[in-house]
């Protein structure tokens, strides 16, 4: 008993310090990223290829001023940039990083990091309307719409993996992955989560929420100092959970040739897929609101049904034979 | 388990006071969050995991986003907070006290009565929540999927606009 509540806490803190610094190296990754795509150089100054940014940029958000707007709504307007990080770490309490090293494997994994997911819009609702701001309240109704609309296909997208496996539970789906991976069967499913989930993360091209040349910075406008840094952090967590939701459910988790560990492999291939988060932005323009809305509505929506309807319908008639 | 339960429960009680309580709209709302977040811990510590994220996703995250979402486009002033005060007078409180009180003695004469095994019960998983609503309520399922084809009917209907030309960008070719 002792012994596996000390490894449950080993798990927990390992996990939470390797997202942690995931999530601040990122800011690195993603700037030089996007200057080998876009022929510049990047920060190269401070340290070893240019790392020390990570160091200067945290130092410059601790220090800033703690601004609250006098007409904001304090204590929402606290609350919300706590619950986006809040709600992105509890979502990686099911992800199966390697067998063995999982904080909660729960029967109903999924479903768990769908409610984990649907409840960050909140942080950007109650962050854009408790800032008391046009722009903010403008970014927030975009953001509580775009959230709304894309955790359905989101959902449904995911349902022709559990009709494949039988289970939510995230490491019997890895396990089943051993002969051939989802994304071969699932190709629309995984291509439709895919693009749910950067609408979820609400990163380019669907940053509709934030769009810094309309809506200067939407729903964080107001915030600034390390209340901004935790919406910042909190979406790079939020890009690193759906890579890794990704990486589970459709490319075989943790599996891979034996060379490496098993953990090494779910980090490479949740890297891959970070990698195209960021070329995404380094890419592609942003659609305008009314654009975003039909896309989802008229394309995925029929589409993710149709992939479940054929799923459904393959599955059922393997059962038969 | 038992612990958690009644925390939970309390918790969930506390936070649907405060709903009921609050001026502030928004602050209301949080608080119905916190509630069905709680009730959602009490779906889990009596074995139903599944009913517990379909809470959390239906409820917390969805229908209550939406509310919020018609709220914030209402512009509430503290004018409206001093409406809803006046609104809220010791003496409209009596009529749900008094049924309130009753269903509380009941629930209290339930606790009481019966062993505490009650609230313990053997785990639901998803599976068994399909079988019985694609089983013997399937009529039940069929009839809520009727109600929700006629509201987004009438949704669409009440949200349906001639052509209207605001801006060149914005033209529509139809609807």
């Amino acid at each position: 008993m002792e012994e596996s509540t000390s490894h449950y806490l080993l798990i927990i803190g390992g996990v939470l310090f390797a997202l942690l610094n995931v999530a601040a190296g990122l800011i690195w990754v993603e700037r030089r990223m996007l200057a080998l795509w876009q022929d510049r150089y990047g920060p190269n100054r401070a340290g070893p290829f240019g790392l020390f940014i990570v160091l200067a940029d945290t130092l410059k958000l601790l220090f800033k001023e703690d601004w609250i707007p006098p007409l904001a709504d304090k204590v929402v307007f606290v609350i919300a940039p706590a619950i986006v990080l809040v709600t992105v770490l509890l979502g990686f309490v099911v992800v199966p990083f390697a067998p063995g090293i999982v904080v909660a494997d729960l029967n109903i994994g999924i479903l768990f990091f769908l409610a984990m997911s649907s409840m960050g819009a909140y942080s950007i609702i109650l962050g854009g309307w408790a800032s008391n701001n046009k722009y903010s309240l403008l970014g927030a109704m975009r953001g509580a719409a775009q959230m709304i609309s894309y955790e359905v296909f989101m959902g449904l997208a995911l349902m022709g993996v559990v009709l494949l496996t039988g289970t939510f539970n995230l490491t019997t789906i890895v396990e089943a992955q051993r002969d051939l991976w989802f994304f071969i069967p699932q190709i629309l499913g995984f291509v439709i989560f895919f693009i749910a989930g950067v609408a979820e993360t609400h990163r380019l091209p669907f940053d509709i929420p934030e769009s810094e040349s309309e809506l200067v910075a939407g729903f964080h406008s107001e915030y600034s100092g390390m209340k901004f840094g935790m919406f910042f952090i909190g979406e790079y967590l939020g890009i690193t959970l759906i890579s890794c939701m990704v990486v589970t459910l459709y490319f075989g988790g943790w599996l891979g040739p034996g060379f490496l560990p098993p953990l090494f492999w779910f980090a490479i291939k949740v890297f891959a897929f970070i990698s195209l988060f960021i070329l995404l932005r380094a890419s592609l323009p942003r659609p305008r609101y009314d654009q975003l809305m039909e896309y989802g509505w008229k394309i995925l929506l029929p589409l993710s049904l149709i992939n479940l309807l054929v799923t459904a319908a393959i599955v059922l008639m393997q059962n038969e034979s | 388990m038992e612990l958690t339960f009644f925390i939970a429960a309390a918790v969930a009680v506390l936070a649907t006071i405060m709903v009921v309580t609050q001026y502030n709209l928004i602050h209301a709302l949080l608080y119905l969050v916190v509630s069905f977040l709680a009730i959602s811990v009490v779906f889990f510590t009596l074995g139903a995991p599944f009913m517990a994220a379909l809470e959390i996703i239906i409820y917390a995250g969805a229908i209550v986003v939406l509310i919020i979402f018609v709220i914030m486009m209402l512009n509430l002033t503290q004018e409206d907070i001093q409406h809803e005060k006046e609104w809220l007078k010791p003496r409209i409180w009596i009529g749900p006290a008094v049924l309130s009180m009753i269903l509380l003695v009941e629930l209290v004469y339930i606790f009481t009565a019966d062993t505490p095994d009650t609230y313990r019960s053997t785990p639901v998983e998803a599976k068994a929540v399909g079988m019985s609503l694609f089983g013997p309520y399937v009529l039940g399922v069929q009839l809520s999927g009727m109600l929700l084809m006629a509201g987004i009917v009438g949704a669409y209907h009440l949200g349906r606009q001639k052509k209207k030309v605001i801006h060149r960008f914005l033209e529509r070719t139809e609807a």
